[in-house]
């Protein structure tokens, strides 16, 4: 066993208790440990990445155990790839965090961040389905903390709808596994696949409505219709760097379905069949919808990009809809992408509504730096929307040219290329209202907007001296994690080639998956070293 | 004993549906409660029901025994479900004292803006 498998789920469990009670009053240590942390996780993960790469799928036996009883932790190229994905965004956003000083504006950022981390590592990690709720809440209750940060009347609201969503959709996991254990008498993913291609098809109704219920379960998280209402309010309300940071969470719910679906109850199973990926497909066709008239409709920026993120989701899904191995390349890649666009949109919302004190479309004073920010969100929104040069482009051609293999591909393609028609509408009206029309303003006329981020800094921050650096120009340090986020989108675009062929080798481990099945379950001991 | 577990599951299941669809917070958290309740009770006979068996593998003779598994999952739901509702309780209690009223919805007040809305709510309140 290679004991560094764990040690993306361990590492930040260490640090966040230590952050919580060791070093809660100082927040220069607390940044720097939080910061060594994160830094740490990344190269694991960089390190278990290059690992992975051989194309052998490694286990890690928890406490020994053999694997249909004991928990495995499963590395396999698709994991190692999002550990690698996690560990980056979260870099990122760390470091807009302490660069604007938005960790101090609430209590134990830090802690509940490296929690966060810790949640989203050990769910991609995990190869077991009990053990992936276990780590869903761990991420869960590390995002309400997160999303609470800050804290004022709005944002406890929306929080307390997200909340209530996500206690509803543990309830129904939890309905969905024990479903699952009373038809297959297993809950290890590798060992769930073996049984459930064994039972004939006249008993098969338990473990469809199963299969289903965790469907439904993976859609609260991965936001698609009819259970996408959470997001927008959730993401709008949320500090807009915890934001980016939820950019994957809901890649969660897709990794989730992407997992699940292929290997599990993959469509050779007899008792689903193409049953996941039909219903997938309609859902992930209104999101899509939903998510470019959400765009147009939107009147505050943080609305905009959560609309904008459901858009990305039911692209994400139409191709992890069509469930085969072209697809499921096109889905990865789209879904590096769309991480990274959301979280530097967010990461440069964040930067401009500070400037601003208001995150409603409409011309107001012009702030500092207009020119940057405007070029900023000029990138990212190409990247969004899905115009060349930038990755977003590369990503949809992707996914349209391999949705062809399904039945009503036509529909497909009609919502993708009129969603990406209305998100270009709707950013080029956002971006021309936030960043061109104060131009036109006369200088000098007294701010408004200024006056009341004072007042409501007054009530809800408390450290006031954070309120004087975030209203001047932005430095180097608060600007990078935005640029790093366009630039990944334009390294994505540069090296779509060596990705694609990578990503190959990541969906023939999903759609082939003998090294994944022969791994866990017992029947060679000593398996994984 | 089937028929009165499934049933009792249903009834539970029922009811904490129809609290979650609640407009306030209070019955709504109740709901969350009685749906956990009923998973419970759901995850521990999905190892069949039985009584009077051993609950482990008995080596000296061909016995029936009673599944453990279902009995840890219960315990690990029973655990998370009471820490989530605990979590839940006070994020409900710190909207309601914000916006001055329990309701889930975003109302009006809120939209306009935190801190003015509650504090004119607030006066209202003192005049009351």
């Amino acid at each position: 066993m290679n004991h560094w498998i764990v040690v993306p789920v361990l590492l930040p469990a260490l640090v966040a208790p230590l952050l919580a009670w060791v070093m809660r009053f100082d927040i220069t240590l607390a940044r720097v440990t939080s910061m060594a942390g994160t830094v740490a996780v990344l190269a694991v993960t960089l390190g278990l990445f290059v690992l992975s790469l051989d194309g052998e799928v490694r286990v890690y036996r928890l406490g020994d155990w053999e694997p249909p009883f004991g928990i495995v932790l499963v590395l396999d190229q698709l994991s190692a790839m999002l550990l690698l994905l996690t560990a980056i965004l979260g870099f990122l956003v760390l470091l807009h965090v302490i660069a604007t000083g938005w960790d101090a504006r609430g209590r134990h950022f830090h802690a509940l961040f490296q929690f966060q981390l810790m949640g989203i590592f050990g769910a991609f990690l995990t190869g077991d389905a009990f053990n992936l709720f276990v780590f869903f809440e761990v991420l869960l209750i590390a995002s309400y903390g997160l999303m609470l940060h800050g804290g004022g009347a709005m944002r406890l609201k929306a929080g307390l709808q997200y909340v209530i969503m996500n206690l509803a959709g543990s309830t129904l996991f939890l309905f969905a596994l024990g479903t699952i254990y009373a038809t297959t008498g297993t809950l290890n993913l590798a060992d769930m696949a073996l049984k459930v291609r064994e039972i004939p098809l006249e008993e098969a109704a338990l473990v469809r409505v199963a299969a289903m219920l965790l469907m439904i379960v993976f859609a609260v998280k991965a936001a698609l219709f009819p259970v996408q209402f959470w997001l927008v309010g959730t993401y709008s309300n949320a500090p807009a760097p915890v934001a980016a940071l939820f950019a994957i969470m809901t890649k969660v719910g897709a990794y989730s379905i992407l997992r699940v679906y292929t290997i599990t109850f993959g469509p050779d199973v007899e008792a689903t069949g193409t049953m996941p990926g039909d219903w997938l497909f309609w859902g992930a066709l209104v999101t899509t919808a939903i998510g470019g008239v959400g765009v147009l409709g939107a009147r505050g920026l943080m609305p905009l990009l959560s609309f904008a993120v459901i858009g990305s989701m039911g692209t994400l899904l139409l191709a992890i809809s069509a469930m085969t191995p072209a697809a499921a390349v096109a889905a990865m890649y789209y879904l590096l992408h769309s991480t990274f666009a959301a979280a530097a949109l967010f990461l440069l919302a964040d930067l401009v509504v500070t400037r601003r004190g208001s995150d409603t479309l409409d011309a107001r004073g012009i702030t500092a730096q207009n020119g940057l920010f405007a070029a900023l969100f000029f990138a990212a929104a190409i990247g969004m929307a899905g115009m060349p040069p930038l990755s977003g482009f590369l990503g949809k051609l992707l996914v349209l040219d391999t949705i062809r293999t399904l039945d009503h591909w036509s529909w497909g393609w009609t919502a993708i290329l009129v969603g990406s028609l209305l998100t270009i509408v709707g950013f080029a009206r956002a971006g021309s209202a936030l960043f061109w029309k104060p131009t036109a303003l006369p200088p000098g006329e007294p701010d408004p907007a200024r006056k009341r981020v004072l007042i409501v800094d007054d009530d809800t921050d408390t450290a006031s001296t954070t309120r004087e650096v975030a209203i001047g120009r932005a430095g180097p340090m608060a600007l990078a994690p935005a640029m790093g986020a366009v630039a990944m989108l334009a390294l994505l675009a540069v090296f779509a080639h060596p990705v694609s062929i990578f990503l190959e080798g990541v969906a023939d481990q999903l759609f082939e998956p003998a090294g994944y099945l022969a791994l866990i379950p017992a029947p060679a001991t000593g398996a994984g070293g | 004993m089937e028929m009165l577990v499934a049933s009792g599951i249903g009834v539970l299941t029922a009811g904490g549906m129809y609290l979650v669809l609640r407009l306030r917070a209070f019955p709504v958290v109740l709901g969350l409660a009685m749906l956990s309740y009923a998973v419970n009770v759901f995850l521990f006979s999905s190892g069949r029901l039985a009584t009077g068996m051993p609950p482990v593998l008995n080596k000296y003779a061909e016995l029936d025994y009673a599944d453990p598994l279902p009995q840890a999952l219960v315990l690990t739901a029973i655990v998370i479900s009471f820490g989530m509702t605990a979590v839940l309780v006070m994020i409900a209690l710190g909207s309601y004292l914000e916006s001055t009223d329990d309701s889930v919805n975003v109302t009006p007040a809120d939209a306009d803006g935190g801190a003015a809305a509650s504090g004119e709510d607030r006066d209202g309140e003192d005049a009351r």
